[in-house]
């Protein structure tokens, strides 16, 4: 079994480096902006569904609101930048730890409640955030912040010729998600959270500080998340609040993870590299002539899978590998 | 402020609180049934909403007369979603709640892409009924009718309710098979058929709730959203697994509601909601009055 599991692992690397490799290639044979954008938002909802996973699917606290962190990282990165000339990179990694703070913070009186107590308290909690910044005159109130662009550079991370070195970005972000989970899933953490997951209470017996192993993994999650955040206001370059607090960023930012498998390793970026290629065509192809129709294929699509693979798609491969494998 | 406008806004406070719970019981009651929470309440909602604003325009039927229509197409719609899709869902071995969570949010997804589709984005309204912009004044108190008519409504449905459920065959079937649905089979009860009245008659009393906030509401696409949040606000204050407790978080969300006003920017009235929500759990893990 345990060799099995380290075999399994190993692969798991070697597939992973595999496809950051072909991935960092196919923008020289793909010219296409729009193409390109949309290849960026994949790898940036992979990434945040990667970090949502940590807490949601591997500890088992089903957090839908955690467009509170990447709205903090979003605004962190903003503000302190146009108001201060603060580089992003500061931003996003400050904004990251302001993040794992508040996380650890909320967490304190949070992890208390179960089920849908908790989930609830999450949704609350980025509402009652949403709502501040609405209307917080300093940082834009409910118009945002539009950050000035001034010329292509790394040092200011902003480029408008180009979207190759967002799109790099984007992939190392996903990667380093995908890496912090793979490491994570066979460190002590990884252990405690399955069994906080599977079982409070039996894990708490079994010396299992279950409490400590809920903030490991809120604020592992919350750094990250915000990180993907203070790149998306990098990327864009308008944020609001709304777009980025707003409850439906909570779920668009889980829905990856749930459909390709929560608390599974490769599920969030399966889900991302299905969902959000989809997303932007419908949207784009059947969005603006159909009115909504956009919206009726993608829950249709949701509801389908939900019911039909409720393991989530990453099943599918899981048992191809055990069939071959005999 | 004077003393005046602390009791009108409490009043009025009082009246919202009401329809709160009325939106919001439907929720609980499909929860304590079968610890499913509905994401797509707010959409139901919505679709009630609609429903009275187009018998109002094609056939000039009020609000108030098409309430009993509009939550009997709703009790049907319900059943409806019970059968083709919740009833898969709580099947699921696997992640559960993010199943169910996830289905019946996807069903919100395509409702409100359905609405904008077929009833375009723009707003709506049901511009005359007999109710409409009417107040009443009582000791120098301003109470909205239509407003007024709905807490009224509420407590009758509420006072039903509890009728219902304590003193009739299937009040009882609901109430053993959300205690344990194995034993119930045995007897005889198809668990199905319970659940699928369960979800019809939460669903009727959401439709109650769209046919009167029709009267004094904009009526888009979207306008579920923002009333599901407090209902699930309004059931989790009140606990889980107790339909009554929907009623008393109901009128508590209506009157902090009105006093958050008071104290800050209109904007921010919903940070007391959420604020006392909070609290309250923090304190009572369960809810006010919640088992589970």
């Amino acid at each position: 079994m345990d060799t099995d599991f380290a075999q399994r692992r190993r692969r798991d690397l070697i597939v992973a480096a595999c496809f950051a490799v072909i991935a960092a290639l196919v923008p020289l044979f793909v010219k296409d902006v729009y193409v390109q954008n949309i290849m960026v938002l994949t790898l940036m909802y992979a990434a945040l569904s990667q970090s949502w996973n940590i807490l949601s699917g591997y500890c088992g606290q089903i957090s839908l609101g955690h467009a509170l962190y990447f709205g903090l990282g979003a605004y962190t990165t903003a503000l302190l930048f146009t108001k201060f000339g603060v580089l992003p990179w500061f931003g996003m990694l400050g904004g990251g730890l302001i993040s794992a703070v508040i996380a650890m913070a909320l967490g304190y009186p949070c992890f208390r409640l179960r089920g849908h107590y908790f989930v609830i308290a999450t949704i609350v909690i980025a509402e009652i955030a949403l709502l501040l910044f609405q209307n917080w005159n300093w940082a834009g109130a409910a118009l945002g912040i539009d950050i000035p662009v001034r010329h292509d550079s790394w040092l200011t991370f902003q480029f408008t010729r180009s979207k190759l070195p967002y799109f790099y970005f984007a992939l190392v972000l996903a990667c380093v998600a995908w890496l912090v989970t793979w490491w994570l899933e066979d460190s002590k953490w990884g252990y405690w959270w399955r069994a906080v997951k599977d079982n409070p209470d039996a894990a708490e017996s079994l010396g299992v500080v279950v409490f400590n192993s809920k903030m490991g993994a809120a604020a592992v999650s919350a750094f990250l998340t915000a990180v993907g955040g203070g790149f998306y206001a990098q990327f864009v370059s308008y944020i609001d609040p709304e777009s980025v607090i707003g409850f439906q960023f909570s779920l668009l930012m889980a829905l990856p993870a749930v459909v390709g498998g929560i608390g599974t390793l490769w599920g969030p970026v399966l889900g991302a590299v299905i969902l959000i290629p989809l997303t932007e065509l419908t949207r784009s192809f059947i969005g603006g002539s159909g009115r909504g129709v956009d919206l009726i294929v993608y829950g249709t699509l949701i509801v389908a899978i939900s019911l039909a693979r409720p393991e989530g798609l990453v099943g599918l491969f899981a048992r191809r590998r055990k069939e071959t494998a005999r | 402020m004077t003393a005046a406008t602390i009791i009108q806004s409490l009043a009025s406070g009082l009246l919202m609180g009401l329809l709160y719970g009325l939106i919001a019981v439907g929720l609980a009651l499909i929860f304590g049934l079968m610890d499913v929470v509905n994401f797509a309440h707010g959409e139901f909602l919505m679709i009630a909403m609609y429903a009275t604003f187009f018998l109002f325009a094609f056939f000039a039927i009020d609000p108030l007369l098409a309430a009993p229509l509009v939550a009997a197409a709703l009790f049907v719609f319900g059943a409806v979603v019970y059968l083709l899709i919740v009833r898969f869902a709580v099947r699921a071995k696997a992640n559960a709640g993010m199943v169910q969570i996830f289905s019946t949010f996807g069903l919100a997804i395509v409702m409100r892409g359905l609405a904008q589709f077929f009833f375009t984005p723009d707003y709506r309204s049901v511009t005359h009924s007999w109710l409409g912009g009417k107040t009443i004044s009582i000791s120098g108190i301003f109470l909205p009718v239509p407003q007024l008519v709905g807490a009224l409504v509420s407590i009758a449905a509420f006072g039903a309710l509890y009728f219902f459920i304590n003193r009739t065959d299937f009040g009882r079937a609901l109430e053993a098979t959300r205690e344990d649905a194995g034993a119930v089979a045995l007897v005889g009860i198809d668990k199905n058929k319970v659940f699928a009245l369960g979800w019809g008659l939460g669903a009727a009393l959401v439709g109650l709730a769209g046919a009167v906030m029709a009267m004094f509401f904009y009526i888009y696409p979207d306008v579920g959203a923002s009333f599901a949040l407090i209902a699930y606000v309004t059931v989790a204050l009140g606990g889980f697994g107790s339909v009554f407790g929907a009623f008393a978080g109901g009128i508590i969300v209506g009157l902090v509601e009105a006093s958050t006003a008071l104290i800050l920017p209109p904007s921010l009235k919903s940070v007391g909601i959420y604020a006392v929500y909070l609290l309250v759990v923090f304190i009572r893990p369960r809810g006010l009055f919640g088992s589970i």
